[in-house]
């Protein structure tokens, strides 16, 4: 097995325990990015020397029994919307393709003190609009299973890399699915926790009422881990919860025996590909077999989350992205000396179509005359989204469906047509309006040999439950030891 | 006029913290540009805002204090526009539920006791600073963000002010008032307090109000003036033209004392305010409503009336000493202190101490003279008499000493023993036989030439009362 | 309910960005396509719902009061298109008419 192959957690201990040097594993890991990325295309960025310069630095500690931290050594990718101090961070968009925060993320500082590595940036859909991650700025992220399919979006870059062994672990950003849809697309594990879990700080605001930080994983276990690191409240994001973090690894494993399952229907209706139902049925299968108790159920609101959804996200995007107007941090056109021009151009310039589109859409929300109709309107059916998922939850431990109506669709397939690229958001983006954790685990392939993910999902602050089901369901499939052959 | 005006008064205040609303960075004014500035304030990609504690309690103190009715759940919303001082092109404000609802702020205009109302108080952040170059060809402006994200309290009025002067007086009296309860140092200078304006005008006895246009960016309470007696001339010789109001921005231009339409199209005031995602909603209990209204002090209005019937000031002198909370702490400061009456202490204020502070460019704050150290001098007054007080006065401003202290360096207590006096009486009249004559003939100021002397001889020591009785008695009984 | 064309004209002056004649076709295209389904939210009947614009009940959310070192000024500037003495440098800005 290469050292770039291992898990998180093999690879911090294979480091504690001196058998091989994080050097090694950077080196591996370095080569395997330079090897490959040319066909993938999921760094926008890579640190070279400043991950074998950090590499040195953890190995020196050890060499001098210094006490290290939980992720000593190991190479993680950042999505390049979480701003990393000095170091270019783009979110996919000519706006920023030069902006280098002089801050770092909360969750960056949090890795860094555990001793992780900043191997490199990953490529994502453009300030996270998307779902394929195909509308970066930098080109689109191949899905390694199949280069002529997307990877998923929009932390398509942090998910393609992991599939690919381009890095031992990966964070993404979740705000309708950024995570889930891409982990299952490549076959891997994340975890897309409560709202409020993980610190916002530093996080380039997309949907900000949305938005999370997620980890994704190799395997359950791996998850695990970067969601210890990660969770906590943070003074810097008054959203971020001061609840206790439990000790989520000691809460794997354990028998699942009398836990009751919900399958709404909703997320098994018209439209959903026949492999995605079979696969992720058989899922529940096992977990049946491994003493949970099975139901079926039915959450009708659900289907109003499409435009409940992209009401909200889109008026938070027409004032998120409002900032950037050539003047202090972002792109500025070259073309004009007047002020009105100069926002306009520079935006236009800065911009790709998609984020175009959906200020356009989120500003139409917003403005005077539609805000009652269309942002309101969907924040009170976001009551009700919401409501139905904590109701549910008084009667089933966690509730399962698919991530996603389908694998990995082509590069270009759904591009032009915003809509039905929407609508491939539909197992995903309610949960976010509800704010509560869902986990995608790989649950098979496809006729086709493309990965299928089963979406786990918890009541608020549930992830350790998510964790348990996962980790039991992974040790009796063994699903995440299928690799794609790139 | 031939035409009622209407106006309402927006006030934006600084509220007087350290650091800014949502980051600790300082908001001291006059620092080099952008030296006070921070990736939250800077509104850099990624940053959250959170609520500075201060900041909130002081804009609830307000709120209470002008007697609104509370939002015990209050949450803050985005306000969407563009401008280059603002880092994200949205403020965050308050619109769905600010702080503080339908208040009111008392004055008293022309003697009649007026009641101007508040629509709403609420809490928002500051914008940055742009500056423009001289040169007239300079085809750029320049940001500074120090400014940006200092807590900026706004206090919106219903259109009740029927008059230039309710106007002034309102500015005033809100001014005090902030003042007073110390939420804000109220520094026009620094820009600390601005005003927006809204007038508008229509025939007497309408109830239907006109069109009305708003005035932004007034950074003295004399512009806000001028501004409104512009536009009542300019808005009526259009009415009397036949001609309608535009319901716009304008401008004020300090240098051609005129207005100007701003450049905005219509829509820039389509605002799309929406909540804040990015802090949570604030829940006010009881409690907290209860705590704030005991820390707010006697406001001006209610202090003034209490000098009146417990103190014994006349109204106008109580209206002085309550114009500035600080003067009228000193005056109550000096009441605590001394057994002496209040009215001879509040005369020796609004003369004595206020000219001083005037000449000083001063605070009474920061006035050599502390309360202890006037009531000393008011106390020690009958010894000295009333022109060694104040010459006594003039040495504490310039020495810093105290009213005893002088008094016995100088040796300057008052010669009141009648027979020792009565010597140097004897010996006056001795050495000035044509002024005695004179007096003899009528001459009323022979006597006070006389009294001139001796106070020349004791050094304006002897005290005038007794002195001049025994000239009186002693002329008398030599013209007999 | 669908964008007119004049209403596009107004959305691209509100949201400051430029729209392409191609920009201004397609988007009125799509943005009414994706309207025309989202009206079935219209269908919900909400008049009892309160919105939710916060998932988490976390009220009152403080920092206190005191000053925090800000940003040395080469940091503030370092992403600027365009910086002189210290400013941030923006085209003119002309207030009045
Ligand atoms: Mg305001
Ligand atoms: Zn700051």
């Amino acid at each position: 097995m290469k050292l770039y192959e291992h898990a998180i957690s093999e690879t911090v201990e294979k480091i504690k325990t001196k058998e091989i040097k994080s050097c090694e594993v950077v080196q591996s890991i370095l080569e395997r990015i330079d090897n490959i990325d040319k066909k993938l295309n999921a760094f926008i960025t890579v640190f070279h020397d400043e991950s074998v310069d950090r590499a040195k630095y953890i190995d020196q500690k050890i060499k001098n029994g210094k006490p290290l931290g939980a992720l000593a050594g190991v190479p993680i990718a950042i999505k390049d919307n979480i701003c990393l101090k000095n170091k270019r961070t783009t979110c996919g968009s000519k706006m920023l393709e030069n902006y280098c925060p002089p801050y770092s993320a909360t969750v960056i500082n949090k890795l860094l003190s555990e001793d992780a590595i900043i191997i490199g940036k990953t490529n994502m859909d453009e300030f996270s609009q998307g779902s394929s991650a195909e509308t970066s700025y930098f080109g689109a992220t191949r899905n390694p299973w199949n280069l002529d399919r997307v990877p998923g979006g929009t932390s398509g870059g942090s998910a393609a890399a992991l599939a690919a062994n381009e890095t031992i672990g990966s964070i993404g950003s979740d705000t309708g699915g950024s995570v889930r849809q891409p982990a299952s697309f490549c076959g891997v594990v994340a975890l897309k926790p409560t709202y409020g879990r993980i610190s916002r700080y530093g996080l380039i605001a997309y949907a900000s009422s949305l938005d999370t930080i997620a980890p994704f994983g190799k395997t359950v276990k791996d998850c695990a881990i970067l969601m210890q690191v990660l969770s906590g409240k943070d003074t810097k994001d008054s959203t971020s919860v001061d609840e206790n973090v439990p000790e989520y690894e000691k809460l794997m494993g354990n028998s699942i025996k009398q836990m009751r399952i919900g399958l709404p229907s909703e997320y098994f209706s018209d439209g959903i590909c026949p492999d995605v139902k079979e696969a992720v049925l058989k899922g529940v299968k096992v977990l049946e077999s491994l003493g949970a108790v099975i139901e079926e159920t039915s959450l009708p609101s659900l289907k109003y989350g499409i435009p409940a959804y992209y009401l909200t996200a889109t008026s938070e995007v027409s004032s998120n992205l409002a900032r950037y107007m050539g003047i202090h941090h972002s792109h500025r056109s070259k073309k004009t000396k007047d002020l009105i021009e100069s926002f306009k151009t520079s935006r236009a310039e800065g911009f790709g179509p998609e984020v175009r589109r959906r200020i356009i859409l989120g500003t139409y929300a917003l403005s005077r005359g539609y805000y009652d109709q269309y942002y309101l309107k969907a924040q009170k059916v976001r009551t009700l989204i919401m409501n139905e998922y904590l109701n549910a939850f008084k009667k089933y431990d966690v509730l399962i469906g698919p991530v996603s109506p389908f694998p990995a669709f082509k590069l270009g397939e759904k591009i032009n047509d915003p809509l039905q690229m929407y609508l491939s958001d539909i197992y995903t983006i309610t949960i976010n309006m509800a704010g509560i954790p869902a986990i995608s685990i790989p649950c098979g392939l496809s006729s086709q040999g493309l990965p299928i993910g089963m979406q786990i999902i918890g009541k608020h602050f549930d992830e350790g439950k998510l964790l348990k089901i996962a980790s039991v369901y992974e040790k009796n499939c063994n699903v995440s030891n299928i690799i794609p052959n790139i | 006029m031939k035409y009622e005006v209407v106006i309402g008064l927006e006030t934006h205040a600084e509220l007087d913290t350290e650091s800014k609303l949502f980051c600790g960075c300082s908001t001291k004014f006059g620092s080099e540009p952008n030296t006070q500035t921070c990736p939250v304030c800077l509104g850099l990609p990624g940053v959250l805002p959170v609520m500075n504690k201060k900041a909130f309690g002081l804009s609830l103190k307000t709120a209470v204090a002008l007697h609104c009715e509370i939002n015990q759940f209050t949450n803050f919303d985005r306000k969407s526009y563009y401008y280059p001082d603002l880092p994200k092109n949205y403020q965050t404000s308050q619109n769905y539920f600010n702080i503080g609802n339908n208040g009111y702020v008392d004055m008293v205009v022309d003697g009649e006791e007026r009641r101007i109302n508040i629509h709403n108080v609420h809490l928002e952040e500051e914008a940055g600073k742009l500056v423009h170059p001289e040169a007239s060809d300079a085809n750029y402006s320049l940001v500074d963000f120090n400014r940006a994200g200092v807590p900026l309290l706004e206090i919106v009025t219903q259109p009740d002010m029927r008059s230039i002067e309710e106007v002034e007086n309102y500015m005033q009296t809100l001014r005090n008032i902030l003042l007073y309860i110390g939420v804000s140092d109220c520094k026009m200078q620094e820009g600390s307090l601005r005003f927006e304006a809204s007038i508008s005008l229509r025939e007497h006895g309408s109830t239907v109000l006109g069109n009305r246009v708003e005035i932004k960016n007034l950074n003295s309470m004399k512009a806000v003036l001028k501004v409104l007696a512009y536009e009542m001339t300019r808005q009526s010789s259009l009415l009397d033209d036949g001609k309608e109001i535009l319901l716009e921005t304008r401008l004020w231009d300090d240098v051609d004392a005129v207005s100007r339409r701003m450049r905005t199209k219509e829509d820039a005031h389509d605002y799309r305010y929406f909540p804040e995602p990015d802090l949570v909603p604030f829940w006010i209990n009881q409690e907290w409503i209860d705590e704030t209204e005991t820390a707010i002090p006697e406001l001006p209005v209610c202090r003034r009336q209490r000098f009146v019937d417990e103190l014994s000031v006349s109204d106008y002198d109580a209206g002085i000493l309550t114009e500035d909370k600080s003067l009228a702490d000193y005056f109550e400061e000096c009441v605590a202190i001394s057994q002496e009456s209040s009215k001879e202490l509040s005369n020796w204020i609004i003369n004595d101490v206020l000219r001083e502070l005037n000449e000083q460019k001063l605070n009474v704050q920061d006035f050599v003279i502390s309360p202890k150290m006037l009531t000393e001098l008011v106390e020690i007054k009958p010894t000295i008499g009333s022109s060694i007080a104040k010459e006594v006065f003039a040495e504490m401003v310039n020495t810093g000493k105290s009213a005893p202290v002088i008094v016995k360096e100088k040796d300057l207590t008052q010669m009141d023993d009648t027979s020792e006096l009565n010597e140097i009486v004897v010996k006056v009249i001795e050495d000035n036989p044509k002024a005695v004559e004179d007096y003899g003939l009528g001459k009323k100021n022979a006597l006070a030439f006389l009294i001139g002397q001796t106070m020349k001889i004791t050094k304006g020591k002897a005290n005038p009362k007794i002195l001049t009785e025994l000239f009186k008695q002693r002329l008398s009984s030599i013209s007999k | 309910m669908s964008i007119t064309n004049e209403e596009m004209d107004h959305l691209s002056d509100l949201a400051m960005l430029k729209l392409s004649a191609e920009d201004k076709d397609l988007f009125t295209k799509q943005l009414n396509t994706i309207l025309e389904y989202f009206d079935e939210l219209q269908e919900v009947d909400t008049s009892d719902i309160e919105a939710t614009s916060h998932v988490l009940p976390i009220r009152n959310v403080f920092r206190e009061d005191k000053v925090e070192e800000s940003i040395p000024l080469c940091e503030c500037l370092q992403n600027a298109p365009q910086i002189k003495n210290g400013f941030f440098v923006v085209p003119k800005i002309i207030d009045t008419e």
